[in-house]
C-alpha cells in the first residue's frame, strides 16, 4: 500500500537508483532514525537483565569484572533454605491466587456481561478500583486490616500461615481476570445459550457446557496473568507478610539492603527464565485461540 | 441482549454474590478501615481513637509534605514526558513494522513487563552504579580521547572520575522509565495501529514533511491513545514505592515512601492512613480529568 504511494507521485528528479529497494514513505521501521530509536530502547530494556543474568555464573564474588564461569551460585541458591522457602511460598501463593482469581473473575465477568440490574455501574466502578488504587494504598489497608479487623491466626501450619497474602493478592488480581474474560465473552452468540435452554438444557448446564468451553482462552489467559501477578507483586505483600512469611521479592529485597553477591543474581536468573516460559505459553494459547476465530 | 436480574434470580445471586461479597470484604472494608484512620488519634502505642479529627490532614498539607507530594506529581510527570519521547518513535516504527517483526517488536517489550519489578531494578542498580557498565564505558571514552589528545600533542585530561548515577532524583526518574515504558508503548501501539493510514499517505502526498505529518495528523487521531497511554504511565509512577526506595537518595523520596515509614517505623497510623487518602485522591482527579478530555474529543469526532 505505501509502495503504490509512491509510484503515483512522479519524482521530482531522477535520483540514483539506490541497491536495495527505497523504503515506502510511511515503512518506518526501514529509517535509520527509528531504527536507533528501537534500538537504544531495547538496549536500554535488556543490557541490565542480561548482565543480571550473564553475572549469575561469574566466579567473582562481586559482580564486576567477569573472571570465569561456574554454576556454584545456582548450587547456593537452591542450597540457601529460607530463599528456597520463599521461593516456594512465592509459588504456592500464586497457585491459591490463581484458582481463586480465575473463579471470582469469571464470575464477575458473566455477571456483568449478562445481566441488568440496578446499581451495575457502581459495580463495575468497585470491580476496576483494585485496578487504579495504588499499590501503597492498597498494602497499607491490607496491613491494617490483617492487624486489627480480622487478624490471621498465628502458627498456622503451611500453607495455611500465607492465608493473609493469598486473600491480598486474589483482591487485586481477580479483576484483572474479569476485565480479560469480558473482553473475550464480548464475541459469544448469546443466541447459543437461548438454544441450548429452549433444548432444554438447565441454567447451571448450560453455563457449563456452553459458556464456560467459550470462555476458556479468556480463561487460560486470566489465570496465566493473576499467576505472573502475584509472583510479582512486591508491596502488598511486604505489607502482609510476617517473619514467617516471606516471598521471594520480600526475600530478595532484604537480601538486596543488607549484601548482594551473585546469589541474588542466581535465584532471579531462575525467576526470570520461569516468567519468560509462561509468558511464551499464555501468547502461544492467545495466538491459537486468534488463528481458531479467524479460520 | 443483556437478561434482567428479575428473570434469573437464583443464577443471578449465584454469579454475582461471590465476587462482590469479596470485593466488600476483602477490598472495600480494609480501605474503609483506612479511611476511618485518617480521622482518628493515636492514644497510645496501639491504640486509635476515631475522633473525628481533621488534624492528619492539616498535618499532611504542611509545607513539608506539600513538597513531597509536589516533588512526586513532578518526578511522575517527568517519567511520564520521558516515556512520551521514548515511547511515540518506538510505537510508531512497531506500527509500521512488518507484521512478522512486529510480533518480535511487541514480545520484546512486553517481556521486561513480565519480569519482577525489583529484579530490574536491581539489575538497573547494577548497571548504573559506580563501577558499573555506563561508568565503564565512560571511562574507556574518556580514556581513549585522552589518549587521542596527548597523541595530538594536546594535554591529556587527567584522571577518570567515575559519575555518580545512583541515589539522586535522576536515578529514580530513569528507574521509572525503565521500568514504565512498555505501559506506554502498548496504548500508543495500539492506537497508532488502528489508524487510518491513508491520511497519513494524503497528508505525505499533499507535501508535508514527516514531522508535519506526524504533528497534524497523527498526533490528533492518536489523541485519545495518547492521552490513555499518559494516564497508566502516571498513576503507577505517581505511587510508586520500590524505585525511589532503591535508586533514590535521601531527598528522593516520593509520597509512598512517607506513608510506609508512618505505617512501619514511625508508627503513625492516622496520619500515613490521611497521606494514603490524599495519594488515591490525586489519581482519581488525574482519572477524572483524563475522562473529561476523552469526552470532549469524542463529542468533537462525533
Amino acid at each position: 500500500m505505501a509502495d503504490e504511494a509512491l509510484t503515483t507521485i512522479p519524482a521530482p528528479k531522477p535520483a540514483k537508483r539506490a541497491p536495495k529497494e527505497k523504503p515506502g514513505p510511511l515503512e518506518y521501521m526501514r529509517q535509520w532514525p527509528l531504527q536507533a530509536i528501537v534500538a537504544g530502547t531495547l538496549l536500554f530494556l535488556y543490557l541490565p537483565l542480561i548482565t543480571l543474568m550473564v553475572f549469575s555464573f561469574n566466579t567473582s564474588r562481586r559482580n564486576i569484572v567477569w573472571q570465569g564461569f561456574t554454576t556454584d551460585w545456582y548450587v547456593k541458591a537452591f542450597n540457601n533454605e529460607s530463599l528456597l522457602q520463599a521461593f516456594i511460598n512465592s509459588l504456592t501463593i500464586a497457585f491459591f491466587c490463581t484458582i481463586f482469581s480465575v473463579v471470582l473473575g469469571a464470575l464477575a465477568a458473566v455477571m456483568l456481561w449478562r445481566f441488568r440490574f440496578p446499581g451495575k455501574t457502581v459495580v463495575e466502578g468497585g470491580m476496576a478500583l483494585p485496578i487504579v488504587v495504588p499499590e501503597i494504598c492498597m498494602g497499607v489497608a491490607m496491613l491494617v486490616f490483617f492487624a486489627r479487623v480480622m487478624p490471621w491466626p498465628q502458627g498456622l501450619a503451611w500453607p495455611f500461615n500465607l492465608g493473609a497474602i493469598i486473600i491480598a493478592h486474589i483482591s487485586f488480581a481477580f479483576p484483572f481476570v474479569a476485565t480479560v474474560v469480558r473482553a473475550r465473552l464480548a464475541s459469544f452468540n448469546r443466541e447459543l445459550e437461548e438454544a441450548a435452554k429452549d433444548l432444554g438444557a438447565s441454567e447451571w448446564r448450560t453455563f457449563w457446557d456452553v459458556l464456560v468451553p467459550h470462555m476458556q482462552p479468556g480463561l487460560i489467559a486470566g489465570a496465566l496473568l493473576a499467576f505472573t501477578l502475584s509472583l510479582d507483586d512486591f508491596v502488598i505483600t511486604f505489607f502482609t507478610a510476617g517473619p514467617d512469611t516471606i516471598t521471594f521479592p520480600v526475600k530478595v529485597y532484604s537480601m538486596l539492603r543488607f549484601s548482594v553477591t551473585p546469589e541474588v543474581n542466581a535465584a532471579s536468573t531462575v525467576l526470570i527464565v520461569v516468567t519468560v516460559i509462561l509468558t511464551a505459553v499464555g501468547l502461544q494459547m492467545q495466538n491459537k485461540d486468534a488463528t481458531e476465530k479467524k479460520a | 441482549m443483556e437478561q434482567t436480574w428479575k428473570q434469573a434470580k437464583t443464577a443471578f445471586a449465584a454469579i454475582s454474590l461471590p465476587p462482590i461479597l469479596w470485593l466488600i470484604l476483602f477490598f472495600l472494608a480494609p480501605l474503609a478501615v483506612i479511611w476511618a484512620y485518617s480521622f482518628g488519634e493515636n492514644t497510645g502505642p496501639i491504640t486509635i481513637d476515631f475522633t473525628g479529627t481533621f488534624a492528619n490532614y492539616a498535618r499532611a498539607l504542611e509545607p513539608l509534605y506539600l513538597d513531597i507530594f509536589w516533588k512526586s506529581i513532578v518526578i511522575a510527570g517527568a517519567t511520564t514526558i520521558l516515556c512520551l519521547i521514548i515511547g511515540f518513535p518506538v510505537a510508531l516504527a512497531i506500527a509500521f513494522a512488518s507484521p512478522k517483526m512486529k510480533a518480535w517488536l511487541l514480545l520484546l517489550i512486553m517481556l521486561p513487563f513480565w519480569t519482577n519489578l525489583l529484579i530490574r531494578t536491581f539489575a538497573l542498580i547494577a548497571v548504573l552504579r559506580e563501577q558499573g557498565y555506563v561508568n565503564f564505558t565512560l571511562e574507556w571514552l574518556w580514556n581513549n580521547t585522552s589518549g587521542i589528545m596527548s597523541l595530538m600533542g594536546m594535554q591529556p585530561l587527567g584522571e577518570f572520575e567515575p559519575m555518580t548515577l545512583l541515589y539522586n532524583n535522576t536515578a529514580v526518574i530513569v528507574g521509572l522509565v525503565y521500568v514504565h515504558l512498555p505501559f506506554m508503548v502498548l496504548p500508543l501501539y495500539s492506537a497508532l495501529d488502528r489508524m487510518d493510514r491513508s491520511l497519513m499517505e494524503a497528508s505525505l502526498d499533499l507535501g508535508a514533511g514527516h514531522l508535519r505529518t506526524i504533528w497534524s495528523v497523527v498526533v490528533p487521531l492518536a489523541g485519545p491513545g495518547i492521552a490513555s497511554g499518559i494516564l497508566i504511565t502516571f498513576i503507577p509512577a505517581l505511587g510508586s514505592y520500590l524505585t525511589p526506595d532503591l535508586l533514590g537518595g535521601t531527598d528522593s523520596q516520593m509520597i509512598a515512601n512517607v506513608i510506609e515509614r508512618q505505617f512501619k517505623r514511625a508508627n503513625d497510623w492516622p496520619f500515613g492512613a490521611a497521606l494514603s487518602f490524599l495519594l488515591m485522591y490525586l489519581t482519581v482527579i488525574a482519572i477524572f480529568v483524563q475522562s473529561m478530555l476523552q469526552r470532549s474529543s469524542d463529542r468533537r469526532a462525533a
